[in-house]
């Protein structure tokens, strides 16, 4: 595979993955180290002031293992831009993945919001991941003012739908010059391969992963389907027909 | 003086920096710190200085997508 290029940053892995919702710190070790990602997401929250604070989770990413800090949580830019500050500083990374978030119902992002706060932090010197609408116009806007790659969602985070809208997801892939990455919504390995197929740079899978019975056995399977997309769409596929062609020779059937 | 961390109001000695609070808290792993809404460096901490009412922000990392 091509390597992906984010930034300043090369990955060999075109799977990125979350860290939320798995049911302990080894299972998150074990996941990710099966899913073969590079890259995997953190959240920024306050500690506890009861607790001794650690740095558990940053110690229990598999070697080599990058991360990138999320502003999930934060509904406008101003909030975003503090919580990527935080995140610089103590990560002294310049990746971050954007997210304002509109509602808590459906966790659509604020797009106005995000290519506002992702115009700040470009200036600021970040390299910008932002998870946004599956809308071309959005995409086109982010990419177009400087953000590393876009991150269209497939469908609502956490849903497990997959691509809801992948004639869509084609128009994004077609029209805009930085990778796509599917983020969101994904549910199972099919959905990532199909995601891939279509062109997609990379997909990013949490909760699929984190929530499936087996998370280690997903997270392999997981990465897998990514490369078989990956490899399918640069192979070329055949065109859909409505009607049989056969693959055996017509001529010398036998007794005709 | 006290100050307010993370939103709870927290007493810590006069003239405390960003590094003797963290001391206080037994804060030891990768975090990040504001004060009053402004980012505190890394290489700062030790010589910020806190004052009365300061608000304080000490954030980690946990997982998430």
């Amino acid at each position: 595979m091509e390597p992906l290029i984010l930034g300043a940053h090369t990955f060999t892995s075109r799977l990125l993955t979350g860290t939320g919702r798995f049911s302990s710190l080894a299972r998150t070790t074990e996941a990710l180290s099966a899913s073969g990602s590079e890259l995997c997401t953190l959240a920024v929250r306050r500690i506890d002031l009861n607790e001794t604070a650690s740095s558990a989770l940053l110690e229990a990413l598999p070697a080599g293992m990058k991360v990138l800090p999320n502003t999930a949580g934060c509904m406008t830019a101003q909030e975003a831009l503090r919580v990527a500050r935080l995140a610089r500083e103590a990560l002294e990374t310049d990746l971050v993945k954007l997210e304002i978030l509109a509602d808590p119902l459906t966790l659509y992002p604020n797009n106005a919001e995000t290519v506002r706060c992702a115009q700040l932090l470009i200036d600021d010197g970040f390299t910008v991941l932002p998870y946004c609408g599956d809308d071309p116009v959005v995409c086109r806007e982010l990419a177009a003012i400087g953000c590393a790659a876009v991150m269209p969602l497939a469908a609502p985070i956490g849903s497990g739908l997959g691509v809801v809208n992948p004639h869509v997801l084609r128009l994004i892939i077609d029209q805009v010059h930085v990778p796509v990455i599917v983020d969101a919504g994904l549910g199972s390995p099919m959905d990532a391969c199909q995601a891939m197929e279509l062109g997609a740079a990379a997909v990013l899978v949490n909760t699929a992963i984190a929530a499936a019975d087996d998370p280690v056995a997903m997270a392999r399977a997981f990465g897998l389907a990514v490369e078989a997309g990956y490899l399918a769409a640069q192979a070329g596929r055949i065109p859909k027909r409505a009607y049989a062609t056969a693959s055996s020779p017509i001529e010398g059937v036998v007794g005709a | 003086m006290l100050l307010k961390v993370n939103g709870r109001v927290l007493e810590a000695a006069d003239g405390c920096t960003v590094t003797q609070l963290l001391d206080q808290l037994h804060v030891t792993g990768t975090v990040a710190v504001e004060r009053n809404g402004a980012l505190v460096r890394r290489d700062d901490q030790g010589t910020t200085v806190l004052g009365p009412d300061d608000a304080v922000e000490i954030v980690h990392f946990v997982g998430g997508g």
